[in-house]
């Protein structure tokens, strides 16, 4: 019988087949915990009489919302989880290493056909590795650490179909914005996104990660790029491969198909409060802008650095905007080190941040004072969600925040 | 299992950042959590959740994974939350500690006297009367131990 990709992966790790909203128990290839959510999991974990986690291999566990500790709460969570790795002989990879999306990608953690998940709900992006990837609370992780398995709920698939190449200055972030404005936030729910198609296909592992990483933003469980030969090659860099084929069946049933063209779009803007509310940059260009965040993990990878660096060339930052930019990880910063981009913006005068969630989150530095307007690279523009619920959050590509870091105003980077 | 408390009506796509903000999830203290709910919405708002049932529009609990918002609702009293439809993770969440969530479209003035049976999917608002699909008895067996961990305590 025609199964999706999604299907497939479950009936592979599950021993048999299943479909669209079976309910089973599949086994976790790897699980990530972070300085979140990861002291609940803990605690859940415990107060189910757990004593060992299932495989202190399979677990991934970093700090990096709250990095290097910014209060005294956030010290003592720092610790809990130290403890907690010591004990369970856990490898922590600490403040060190970066964003816990970017790193479980760098590290190899995630592949094809594997079923990995995270206490964060941006853990979608590893579907960009063609592994079924998904965010789960506190309580379910705790249960993951304990038995290594958890119930899912297999879901039925959208597949979205994009041809074409992009315009200059137009690239993956603007794609996956103008694919939340038409599925909408909640159109996606308890589904999974299949991205495919020759933008897709030609789409490097950076680009499928943005797309992957905002899955969760129309509501949807998972979002995946069958693996093809760039997914393996990443891979090969990181872990031992044995290429093999897994894509959904030409007649496989799936709940929708949309079909975008990649050559007819224009950079793209979600505008406050909503990820779905998106608009062509024109619409809101001239609106004056009082921070610029380039990071996160949607966008603050090398290629996204590279973009932004691109547009600026050897200009300034406009003198009346605050420029943040945070690289994803440590090897993202080292390879952006090395190519001159950190003194490119540094010379701009942008502050440099170490790799951490930054100001994504609203948790740590970087906050939104009543009144403040942010153009952020990140996947979230929800009241509050940098800082005052007065202040407003607009959502870009890293080529539209360095086109406005710019100009001082959200501008057009085909006109910079 | 019935659920029963006034109405307090909110609407679409309420996010978990406005459920409990992101500055708040340093501690690990459950009544700063209940204190601060909802406080980019109202700051007003929370020490009305108690005895309430939500009733919100499509899509409650959509963005962050933090489970901390589930609980500062349970927290503060909220007795249950119904919408037409929520983010898959914070429903998850709810049932995982034994929060009750019923898909239901429904409309509402606040205070107006909620009561509503998980288990049949019957929901009352006022003197009306509407009739969902019922949760799954996996889900009605969790929620009736309180949540996963005593579901799970109480099978061992």
């Amino acid at each position: 019988m025609a199964a999706t990709l999604v299907e497939k992966i479950f009936s592979r790790r599950c021993g048999h087949p299943v479909r669209a909203g079976d309910v089973i128990m599949a086994p976790v290839d790897c699980a990530m915990i972070h300085d979140i959510t990861g002291p609940l999991a803990v605690q859940k974990f415990r107060e189910m009489g757990g004593k060992r986690v299932f495989d202190p291999e399979k677990i991934v566990l970093l700090f990096d919302h709250q990095i290097p500790a910014d209060s005294l709460p956030a010290a003592e969570n720092h610790v809990f989880m130290r403890r907690f790795a010591v004990e369970q002989n856990i490898h922590n990879l600490d403040i060190k290493e970066g964003i816990c999306h970017q790193v479980v990608m760098e590290r190899g953690r995630a592949g094809p056909g594997e079923i990995v998940v995270g206490a964060d709900s941006h853990t979608c992006m590893y579907g960009a590795a063609g592994a079924f990837s998904t965010g789960i609370g506190s309580t379910d992780m705790g249960f993951v650490l304990k038995f290594g398995a958890l119930y899912f709920r297999v879901p039925t698939t959208i597949r979205l179909e994009i041809e074409g190449a992009f315009c200059p200055r137009v690239g993956p972030k603007d794609l996956i914005l103008a694919i939340a404005g038409e599925i909408g936030a909640d159109g996606a729910n308890y589904q999974a996104l299949e991205f495919a198609g020759g933008t897709i296909e030609t789409m490097d592992m950076a680009g499928r990660m943005t797309c992957c990483n905002m899955a969760v933003e129309m509501g949807a469980k998972a979002g995946i790029v069958p693996p093809d030969g760039i997914t393996w090659e990443y891979l090969r860099a990181r872990r031992q491969v044995n290429p093999f084929t897994l894509s959904s069946d030409r007649d496989a049933e799936f709940t929708s198909v949309h079909r975008f063209d990649a050559e007819r779009l224009s950079p793209k803007v979600a505008v406050p409060h909503n990820v779905d509310q998106v608009v062509d940059v024109e619409k809101v260009a001239g609106t004056s802008i009082d921070q610029v965040f380039i990071g996160s993990c949607t966008n603050g990878r090398f290629e996204d650095l590279r973009e932004a660096a691109e547009v600026l060339g050897n200009r300034s930052f406009h003198a009346s905007v605050r420029v943040l930019v945070i690289p994803a990880s440590r090897l993202e910063y080292l390879k952006a080190l090395r190519a001159g981009l950190i003194e490119q913006f540094v010379a701009a005068g942008a502050l440099v941040e170490a790799p951490c969630c930054g100001p994504c989150m609203g948790g740590a530095f970087g906050l939104l004072a009543p009144g403040e307007v942010s153009l952020s690279t990140s996947n979230r523009n929800f009241r509050g969600r940098q800082g005052s619920a007065e202040s407003l959050v607009y959502l870009c590509s890293p080529a539209t925040a360095a086109a406005s870091a710019i100009r001082g105003e959200i501008t057009d980077p085909r006109e910079v | 299992m019935k659920i029963e408390g006034r109405a307090l009506c909110l609407g679409l796509d309420i996010d978990t950042d406005v459920i409990i903000a992101g500055r708040y999830l340093r501690t690990k203290d459950r009544s700063e959590w209940a204190r601060h709910a909802f406080e980019d919405l109202d700051p007003s708002l929370a020490q009305r959740l108690e005895g309430t049932v939500i009733i919100a529009g499509k899509n409650f609990g959509c963005g962050s994974s933090r489970e901390q918002a589930a609980i500062a609702l349970k927290e503060a009293g909220v007795r249950g939350v119904i919408a037409p439809s929520f983010a898959r993770i914070f429903f998850r969440n709810a049932i995982n500690i034994g929060l009750p969530v019923i898909e239901c479209e429904c409309t509402c003035s606040d205070n107006e006297a909620v009561s509503a049976d998980p288990g049949t999917g019957a929901v009352t608002i006022g003197t009306h009367t509407y009739h969902t699909r019922p949760l799954s008895p996996r889900m009605l067996e969790i929620l009736s131990a309180g949540g996963l961990v005593a579901y799970w305590r109480g099978r061992r």
